[in-house]
Parts: C-alpha cells; structure tokens; sequence
C-alpha cells in the first residue's frame, strides 16, 4: 500500500525539469491544441517528431514513457477498430461480405493514434513527468490568479488539492489497517450482495472519517506553526527566464505551423 | 533589560469546557528558560504539557500573565500578523504524528514550506532547504515522497522544514512518542545535534526517561504547575515524588537511589547506564576500573 505513486515525477536534471511549472502548464495546453488541430498528415508526421523530441528534452527513460502508455493502449485499439471498419470513402483497399476497408479508414486509425500518443506525450511530459505536484499547483494557482480580483478563492483550491493528494497515502494505509482490524473480529468485506457489502464498509468508514478530522485539526496546528496564513499572499514569485519565454515562443510558432498547414490542405485531410 | 531568552509569568490558561466553563490547564505557571539550554519536560497525560507549547507558539494565548520570548512581550495587545509570525519562525515546532506534519508530496517541497510562507527568496530557499536536508542527514532522499519514508525519516524531514526557517528555539511536542525504537535513536540524535553543534534552545516534551536523562534540565509539570525544575541528577532523586504523579524513574537512577539509600556511599551525578555501571564499579573498589 505504500507504494502508490502520486503523480509520476521522475527527477532528474534535464532542460525540460527547469522550465518555469506556469510555462509547462502553458506549453502543455498549447501543445495539447496543435495535437488536436492537426487535420494534415505532414502536420502527423510534425507531431511524431516533435513528441519524440520532447521526450528526449526531459531525459526520461522510454520504458518508463510506454509504461505510461499502456492504459491507454486499449483505447487506442478501440477507436483504430472503429476507424478502420466503420469509415467509408472512396479508395476501397479490401471488401469481403459486408466488410470493407477504406484508405480513408485506415489514414484515420493512424492520425488517431498520432493524435492519442502526442496527448499523452505532451501532458506526462510537460506536467507529471517533470512537474512535482505541488509546482504544478502552484503554477495553476498563479495562472489563475486573475480569478482572485473575482473573489475566486484560488489559493484555498490550490493548498486543498496539495493536501488531498499529499493524504490520499495515509488514508489508504489508514483505511487498510482498519479493514485488517474489522476483519481480524469476523467482518466480511468481499461476500454477499452488493447492499451488504456496502453496509459492512460503514464500520471502517466511520473510524476513518474521524481519524481524517484528528489529521486534519493536527495539520492546521502544525501549518500554522510553519507561518502558514491562508491569504494567498505567496510572495515567492518565480520570474520567468529567458529559457522560458523562448520555449513558449517555439510552443506558439509550432501551433502555427501546424495550422499553416491545415490551410494548406497539403495531401489528405481528414 | 536583560531578559532571559524565554521568560514566562505567572500564566494561566483553560480551555473552553462545556456550557462556557473553562478548565482550567495551565495555572500560574513561571518558568525561565536561557538560550541555548536542552531542557526536557515530562508530566503524566493531561498535566498541561502540550498546552504550555502551544502557548509559547502563539496558537493560544494565556488569559492572564505574561510571556516574553527573545526579548519581546507575546501576550501585548498589540501584537500583529507580522509579529506572530515572527515569533513562530523564532520557535519552531515538532509534534507527534510526523504524517500530519508534512504537506507536500516531494520532502524537499515540504522543507520549503515555512521559508514560503515567510516569503523568503528562491534562491535563498534553495540554499536553506539543502542545507537543512544536510543537517538532518536526509540529502538522499530529497525528491522522495514522505508516505514512503520510515516514521524516523518522516520526522526527521519535519524537523527539516523547522530547521529551514532558522529558529533559535525548536519545541519537541512528543515527537518520539510514535517512532520504533531505531527511528527514536535518529531522531534523538538529530535533536541532540541541534542543540550542541547549532546552538539551538530545545524544549523536548518527552514520555521517555532515558530521553529526558539526555537533557541539561528537567521540568516536571503536575496539573499544570511545575512540580521539580532541574538537573536530571537532581529531579531523579525525587524517586516518591515522580511516582506520586505518575511518573517512572530511569532504571539506572533507580538502582542509584536504591544504593543510597541502603547505605552504600555513591559520590556523583547519575542518569546514563555507563555512568551507573562506572560510579557501582568504583563503590566497588576498583578505583576507575573499566566496567
Ligand atoms: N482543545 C482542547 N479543548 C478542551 N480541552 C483540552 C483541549 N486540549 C487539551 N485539553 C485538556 O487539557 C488538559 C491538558 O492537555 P495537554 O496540554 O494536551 O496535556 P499533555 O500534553 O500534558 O498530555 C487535558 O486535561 C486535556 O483534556
Ligand atoms: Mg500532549
């Protein structure tokens, strides 16, 4: 149970792990938009190129990097089967009986898995990989700052998430040992109708919810002896460096490529 | 003025009971402590001894009496914000429950935590949060996540971010109470480091005798009042009067007393193991013999 990982951060001392965190958030969204613009398949060929580079950027394993992708690899099996017998275009590859197989079909399982594979690229590497959750919060919490002028508590959203993912270990422990403890004096978690099982939770979730108030009344004390004031008066602003605007800048002129050749409408679009 | 480094008068404080009647938990308490003393507290459970912490922190304020810490009055009306996080960057504390502590998921993040909050440089952070991972011995694990660190490691990463807003006092609110018997040694080391090679006043609340032995000074607190104020040596004398309020005497303190009181002449101070087994080696006869 301690081995959950909370977010996937791999530390290491590379160009993409000392860009400004707000910069991230905004490589990423940008990078996020080109991926899904692209309609173009030189603009495919772009992105491929363009997500391996990152990858190497950040200097993470790509091991580490497929692990990642694996969820999703269902996924992408799914919309590929989708798209390669469900299209119908005009350069017919392959028919027998009621199946048939477009060129449109299959351009548009590979763009598909283009387009799944730069997504997950582009977000890991710029926020999990190479973002510690707390920079990340922080970083929304500075981009969204403008909110603040709106009375949009930002601050207290941003030190609530930090909190919930740094506790979600503890509470799982937490709850594992309770459950232990229940069942060590005869309780049943996993036999029975579904109604059951969920009335003999109610003995683990209680004693958790209030071992979850003790942390959280002995965490209030222990911040406020850590000068923590809840204003949202973070006075640590990290200035943007040159490193950062330019890779932003790059970031932009990519989008723009990447919509330049939208509208050059160059080979097949889809 | 000379001032002692924290000077407490005549405090008394309760907490809001049932119905708005408070009771009462610290009563008329005074207490001098100099900088750079290792002064251990002990009291049996509800004596008042956390209570006392808190209000040397500012997370309460006594009802009435006075409070000066580093030359400053605490309890003057007049404080601000600004003074009370002042005084929290001067004391600095440790509880009990390392995990709730800790805020961050990254230990380095998590040291950086009071230096941000008192908005201190990023570079200047940088430089406080390596050195305070050094100073705990925990540099290794920096980009660590504390849910996968032993309890010693986690409390040695709190002490770590109190160490980083450079106190000149750290208060130990039981904070071995909770460790294995390996975690409580790392942490009583580092404690013990604090306080010898960087000068820090520690007030160490403790369950623990042996720990209490470590300290240049014990106070006792008994229904929140101080019982006994002084020397291990001398406060472990007063077998009956710990026990009275419910309280142990080490092993080695105990085997002394009980000597004594037999009528064996024991010359000296008396709190560790080696230098019980030493001063029973020497009543012995052989003069300094090794034991
Ligand atoms: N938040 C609180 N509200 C009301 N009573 C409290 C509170 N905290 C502690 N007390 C009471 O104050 C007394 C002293 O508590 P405390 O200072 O925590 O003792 P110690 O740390 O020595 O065990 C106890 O009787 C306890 O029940
Ligand atoms: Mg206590």
């Amino acid at each position: 149970m301690k081995n959950i990982a909370l977010g996937q951060y791999y530390p290491a001392k590379s160009p993409l792990h000392r860009l400004d965190p707000r910069i991230k958030v905004l490589l990423a969204l940008i990078y996020i938009c080109a991926a899904a613009f692209c309609k173009n398949i030189i603009g495919f060929g772009v992105l491929l190129v363009s997500a391996l580079l990152i990858v190497a950027l950040g200097r993470i394993p790509f091991k580490t990097i497929f692990r990642s992708l694996t969820p999703v690899l269902f996924v992408m099996l799914f919309a590929v089967f989708f798209q390669v017998f469900f299209t119908k275009g005009d350069m017919l590859l392959f028919a027998w009986w009621k199946l048939q197989i477009y060129g449109e079909g299959l351009y548009l399982a590979l763009f598909t898995i283009v387009r799944i594979f730069t997504l997950i690229i582009g977000t890991s590497m710029f926020l999990t990989y190479t973002t510690t959750p707390i920079e990340l919060t922080y970083a929304i919490e500075d981009l969204l700052s403008p909110l603040k002028k709106l009375k949009v508590p930002v601050h207290d959203f941003a030190m609530m998430m930090t909190l919930a993912l740094r506790f979600i270990p503890t509470l799982v422990e937490e709850a594992d040992k309770i459950m232990t403890a229940q069942k060590a004096r005869g309780a049943d978690f996993s036999t029975g109708s579904l109604v059951q099982r969920a009335k003999a939770l109610k003995p683990v979730l209680i004693p958790l919810i209030v071992s979850a108030m003790r942390h959280a009344v002995e965490l209030a004390v222990a911040m406020e002896c850590r000068c923590y004031h809840g204003d949202g008066t973070r006075m640590v602003v990290r200035k943007c460096r040159f490193s950062d605007i330019a890779a932003l800048i790059v970031m932009i002129i990519f989008l723009a490529g990447i919509i330049y050749l939208n509208i050059l409408g160059l080979v097949y679009t889809a | 003025m000379d001032l002692p480094f924290i000077k407490v008068e005549n405090i008394s404080y309760s907490y809001k009971g049932d119905g708005g009647v408070g009771v009462p938990v610290i009563k008329e308490l005074s207490l001098e402590i100099r900088e750079g003393e290792f002064v251990a507290v002990l009291g049996h459970n509800g004596s008042g001894k956390s209570t006392l912490a808190k209000l040397l922190n500012m997370i309460f304020s006594p009802q009435s009496g006075k409070i000066y810490i580093d030359g400053k009055d605490i309890t003057a009306p007049d404080m601000t914000d600004d003074d009370v996080f002042a005084l929290r960057k001067t004391v600095g504390m440790v509880f009990q429950n390392p995990d709730n502590q800790l805020v961050a998921t990254i230990v380095e993040d998590d040291v950086a935590f009071g230096p941000e909050n008192l908005s201190v440089p990023s570079e200047e952070i940088r430089k406080r949060v390596d050195e305070a991972l050094r100073a705990v011995g925990m540099t290794k694990y920096a980009h660590h996540e504390p849910h996968r660190l032993s309890g010693g490691q986690k409390q040695r990463v709190a002490i770590a971010g109190i160490i980083a807003m450079l106190p000149k006092c750290i208060i130990f609110d039981e904070s071995t109470a909770m460790l294995d018997p390996i975690g409580r040694r790392e942490v009583m080391q580092t404690i013990k480091m604090l306080n010898e090679k960087m000068g820090i006043t520690v007030i160490m609340i403790t369950h623990y005798m042996d720990e209490a032995a470590m300290a240049g000074r014990i106070v006792v607190l008994d229904e929140g009042r101080i019982a006994l104020d002084g020397k291990p040596s001398e406060v472990f004398e007063r077998e009956e009067l710990l026990r009275s309020m419910g309280l142990d005497v080490p092993q080695c303190a105990a085997i002394i007393h009980r000597l004594r009181e037999a009528g064996v002449a024991l010359k000296g101070d008396c709190t560790t193991p080696e230098k019980c087994a030493e001063l029973i080696g020497r009543a012995l006869g052989g003069e300094g013999r090794d034991v």
